[in-house]
């Protein structure tokens, strides 16, 4: 499914929760299912340290698609990790390249993708995005 | 008189709300609120009473010049400090630690020099000696925290040595809220020869601390975290120290006299303020002492003990509540943990419910460290804060608590 589109099933998905509450309540059960990180790839190189919350993200290629997983030591960060990961894993590299965010503005999380939050969250987008990148061009 | 209700009309951020919730306002240890005086004198003073300090005849700086000297008899007699020439105005406790270990790093730190710390440091008064003692080639040395967060301070006479320049400690930690006992460590650190520079951040505000009783050599403190404007700051210095010390930064009104082959400089304390001094800001910072004064630190202290007394009990009804700190006395803050939820997740959640707190690893990385955590959340509180607002607290808490750890 083109990210787009997974993009707007998160958008509508979250529409039926209007309450705050419900949206973390959410956020954090998404956290919960996300697919879990193997202990061995925790290491300073998959880390993305934030001075509130940290990330490990680590990414694969084959056959033109990327597949990220990633964990984070917080559930509410990690809630949105796992949306990170359901709209760009599966994806080729040029796609993840190409996509926007702003479906977890859409989805009132907004101030969780702020450079203030100091979650790893932003510097986890960009991390992706150089990954796509350097899949994009080791192509053979 | 100290009426709660009456205070707390002073301060209009309290009366605002935050998410459609009323604001409660837990991070006083970050910074205070103000209270409406100081607002009103500072919007008085960028309306009509701005002219430049110390070098205009004209009514209005002269006004500004007459005010800003005010200000720094005012935080004389707050310190108990012997003169005037003795308070240096900064941009804040940060600028202040940095222009001594300029300052004094430059006159007095040589290679293989050392500078004492200690572990409950914030990271304003670590790096600034790092940083000196990379560029003279000095060692750092550390005296550890023990685990109810009071310093052993028995240790430090083997710590200290001929080499050792300066001991830098803070009155009371940003994490802890331990108060240190300021005036065994500077009679053991000068039994040994050590000036000693007393970080005061957190304990100025809990009323400050009287520098020729504790026989300190250097105080500093922040004018924000004291009900005053931000941007403002106290460097005290012993007269025969500061005259010692070389100016650091160049510019304005730090001069006796220029010319392209020498310059003369202005004595004290005019020295160490160069360029045009946030003057509107010290003048807030006065009525902001004026201000808590007139309430009475032994009121506000008492106040500020009742919230901690009674957030301490409240916190422990919450299963699994770990309190860092447990050494008396102590400021009006608590960090804790809560087992198996992530400070982050706790704070984002009560910051939706309207209660500000704080989590990460607050400015202090080592002590982090020494606890064996990645963060902790901390709640700091003002006199201006309620026992029901902590009750507030402590249920939105427990209601966290239980959704993060439901499967």
């Amino acid at each position: 499914m083109p990210i787009a589109d997974i993009a707007q099933q998160i958008i509508d998905e979250f529409a039926l929760l209007p309450d705050w509450m419900d949206k973390y309540e959410h956020l954090i059960e998404l956290g919960r299912t996300l697919p879990p990180f193997d202990e061995k790839h925790k290491t300073d190189t998959h880390l993305i340290e934030g001075c509130q919350s940290r990330v490990w993200l680590s990414a694969a290629c084959h056959d033109g698609i990327i597949t990220f997983t990633a964990d984070s030591d917080a559930i509410i960060t990690k809630g949105i990790v796992s949306l990170l990961v359901r709209v760009f894993s599966g994806q080729p590299p040029q796609a993840v390249l190409d996509a926007d965010l702003d479906f977890i503005n859409q989805i009132g999380l907004k101030e969780n993708l702020s450079p203030t939050r100091s979650n790893g969250l932003l510097a986890m987008v960009k991390q992706m995005k150089m990954y796509a990148l350097a899949f994009l061009h080791k192509k053979p | 008189m100290f009426i709660l209700q009456t205070i707390r009309k002073d301060f209009p951020a309290l009366s605002q709300q935050v998410y459609g919730k009323p604001l409660i306002y837990f991070d006083n240890a970050a910074t205070t609120h103000k209270p409406a005086p100081v607002i009103a004198l500072v919007n008085e003073m960028n309306s009509f009473i701005n002219g430049n300090i110390h070098r205009a005849f004209h009514c209005l700086g002269t006004m500004c010049t007459e005010r800003y000297e005010e200000a720094r008899e005012t935080v004389r007699a707050f310190l108990h400090a012997s003169s005037v020439e003795e308070i240096v105005f900064t941009a804040g406790t940060t600028a202040a630690i940095n222009t001594v270990a300029f300052s004094f790093g430059e006159r007095f730190v040589h290679a293989g020099d050392d500078i004492v710390i200690t572990e409950a440091e914030h990271h304003s008064n670590i790096v600034p000696w790092q940083l000196l003692c990379e560029r003279k080639g000095a060692l750092l040395k550390v005296l550890p925290v023990n685990h109810d967060g009071s310093l052993p301070v028995e240790q430090l006479p083997r710590l200290l040595s001929k080499r050792t320049k300066l001991l830098c400690v803070t009155q009371a930690s940003n994490v802890l809220g331990v108060m240190n006992p300021v005036k065994d460590i500077v009679a053991a650190a000068h039994a040994c020869g050590v000036p000693v520079l007393v970080d005061g951040a957190q304990g100025a505000v809990h009323g400050g601390i009287d520098v020729q009783d504790a026989g300190c050599d250097f105080y500093v403190f922040s004018g924000h975290k004291l009900y005053g404007p931000t941007g403002t700051g106290v460097l005290y210095g012993r007269q025969e120290l500061l005259d010692e010390m070389p100016p650091w930064q160049g510019g304005g009104e730090m001069i006796a006299a220029v010319s392209f082959e020498k310059t003369t400089y202005a004595g004290l304390p005019l020295k160490f303020e160069a360029g045009t001094p946030n003057f509107i800001g010290v003048c807030g910072l006065k009525k902001a002492i004026d201000y808590v004064q007139e309430l009475g630190w032994a009121q506000v202290r008492e106040q500020e003990e009742t919230l901690v007394r009674h957030a301490t009990r409240r916190l422990q009804e919450i299963e699994g509540l770990q309190l860092y700190g447990a050494a008396q006395p102590k400021t009006s803050l608590l960090s804790f943990n809560i087992a198996g939820i992530h400070p982050t997740d706790a704070a984002q959640l009560l910051d939706k419910m309207g209660i500000a707190a704080r989590s990460g690893h607050l400015c202090a990385d080592p002590l982090m460290r020494r606890f064996n955590v990645q963060g902790m959340l901390r709640f700091s509180f003002s006199f201006y804060n309620t026992t029901e607002e902590i009750d507030t607290a402590v249920d939105a808490l427990k209601k966290i608590k239980q959704l993060l750890s439901c499967q």
